[in-house]
């Protein structure tokens, strides 16, 4: 089997239209698990709020991102598109990591953390903006690292629901052209072009916050 | 330099009485009963030294005063305040956390593994109560953080984060801390024991200078006889949860009644 060039140079700009969804999709993604779930992993300190929210979010990891984001597609009002959908689900299939991330952030900060902040009285905005979270965050930026690069790997889900991403443009036209092996190649490509130097700014990320 | 601040208006109980009651105090984790109807009394500008075997009860009350522990039965005074109740509307109702936070303002802790923020750096150690609980303004609260390092020796370390220093000088500035909000009651647990012995001399001595040069009552768990010699009025020795001797610094280290105290202080003695 020959490499098809000519249908490479097709479909190579209509894949990195839908790399910048992808890209796009991640990011706000991410941005939503990041906010999302750190919001998570305090409330569930509350009582019985806290529970409620935890059972929730239990209830999100354990079932399929796919049925999820079919589910929220075909119940969400027409008036939100596909992509939205899919940055919404994402960013909340994923806080439910995230805020496990952060959980065991926080309760990695030493207990004397909490006791002198209490000698201190520090209000709570405090407490949480100025000692603990400085401190559980640091801790779990390589987790939460890792999840940036799962997410971006499960962007081809998002093809199910209909977002234009890469994984739509390669079926579509790799069915036109009866090209699916150069489409789904260059699709894997693209994916370790973005996904290998995001790696090692995240370690790189990592290396500088794991001192002190 | 002022360093404390006695201008809070005094609880109806305070005029002429104790600054800290502990009255029929129980504090028990699940069976085992740690502090048994404990009754004292400490007066303010007095410097009590709690000594005691290992698991009399000695750290419990100090977090029991800084509100870190609650009593099980028994009230907790401080300045004719209950730390577990307060009143409303005439009756008495279970202590909120704008009570706590009232009366909590007036103690300040020094713990034995120094706990400082080690994000911040030694100023903002310093600063953050003043400025956050307090309502000081920056400049002032930064002014107090640079004359409590001079207090105890550390200036040069204002903008030092606390991993870039040894225990001793974390434990300083954590007493620098605790005093920069001005406490009325300064509690201190076992604050040189987490420390290489080389350092313990330094601590001891900023908190002599402290001992003599303000009007803070404190609470001091300690097993520096020297020390407690010197700054004590008063050593309360505590065995399973009970005073089981009081008197004056001379008379329990210098001649014990108790065979407990005795033993307790022998222990010390050897191992210390
Ligand atoms: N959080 C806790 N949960 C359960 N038991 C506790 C807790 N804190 C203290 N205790 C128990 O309470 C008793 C008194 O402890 P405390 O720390 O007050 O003793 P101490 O006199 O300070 O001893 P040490 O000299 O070893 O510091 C001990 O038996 C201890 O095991
Ligand atoms: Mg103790």
């Amino acid at each position: 089997m020959m490499w098809d060039w000519e249908f490479t140079a097709v479909v190579v700009p209509r894949l990195l239209d839908g790399l910048v969804i992808t890209v796009l999709a991640t990011l706000i993604g991410y941005l939503v698990a990041l906010a999302l779930g750190l919001a998570v992993a305090i409330v569930r300190r509350v009582r019985i709020i806290g529970p409620i929210v935890h059972a929730v979010m239990e209830f999100i990891r354990t079932t399929p991102l796919l049925v999820q984001l079919l589910f929220v597609f075909f119940l969400a009002p027409s008036g939100m598109t596909a992509l939205t959908v899919g940055i919404t689900v994402l960013g909340v299939h994923y806080a439910a990591y995230t805020a496990e991330v952060y959980r065991s952030g926080i309760e990695g900060v030493a207990k004397g953390q909490w006791e002198a902040c209490r000698a201190l009285s520090l209000p709570p905005l405090r407490v949480w903006g100025a000692v603990i979270l400085p401190q559980a965050i640091r801790k779990v930026i390589p987790a939460l690292g890792n999840y940036l690069i799962a997410m971006f790997k499960d962007t081809p889900l998002l093809y199910a629901i209909t977002v234009q991403e890469m994984m739509f443009h390669a079926s579509g036209l790799g069915g036109q052209y009866f090209r699916n092996f150069e489409a789904i190649t260059l699709v894997g490509l693209l994916f370790v072009l973005v996904s290998v130097p995001s790696a090692i700014l995240i370690r790189r990320l990592e290396r500088r916050y794991a001192a002190v | 330099m002022p360093l404390s601040d006695t201008t809070g208006a005094p609880g109806p109980e305070a005029a002429g009485g104790p600054l800290i009651r502990f009255e029929k105090v129980v504090k028990r984790y699940g069976d085992n009963v740690v502090l048994r109807e404990l009754d004292f009394e400490v007066a303010a500008g007095e410097r009590v030294t709690l000594i005691g075997p290992s698991g009399s009860g000695k750290t419990t009350i100090l977090r029991l005063l800084m509100t870190l522990e609650t009593v099980n039965d028994g009230v907790i005074w401080v300045n004719g305040d209950s730390l577990s109740h307060m009143e409303r509307n005439g009756k008495l109702v279970p202590a909120n956390e704008a009570h706590l936070r009232r009366v909590r303002k007036k103690i300040g802790m020094v713990f034995q593994q120094f706990n400082l923020f080690p994000n911040m750096s030694v100023r903002k150690n310093i600063t953050e109560g003043p400025v956050h609980t307090l309502g000081v303004s920056k400049e002032e609260a930064n002014q107090r953080a640079e004359d409590l390092l001079e207090l105890v020796g550390l200036k040069a370390k204002i903008d030092a984060h606390p991993t870039q220093l040894s225990g001793g000088q974390q434990q300083r500035v954590a007493i620098a801390r605790a005093l920069a909000m001005r406490p009325e009651i300064l509690l201190l647990d076992e604050v040189t024991s987490a420390l290489d012995p080389e350092l313990v001399a330094g601590v001891l001595d900023v908190l002599r200078d402290v001992a003599q040069t303000t009007d803070i009552t404190m609470l001091c768990v300690t097993h520096e006889m020297g020390f407690a010699r010197d700054v004590s009025h008063r050593v309360l020795m505590f065995d399973a949860g009970r005073i089981a001797e009081e008197g004056t610094p001379e008379q329990i280290f210098g001649d014990p009644r108790e065979e407990r105290t005795r033993t307790f202080l022998k222990a010390v003695l050897e191992t210390g």
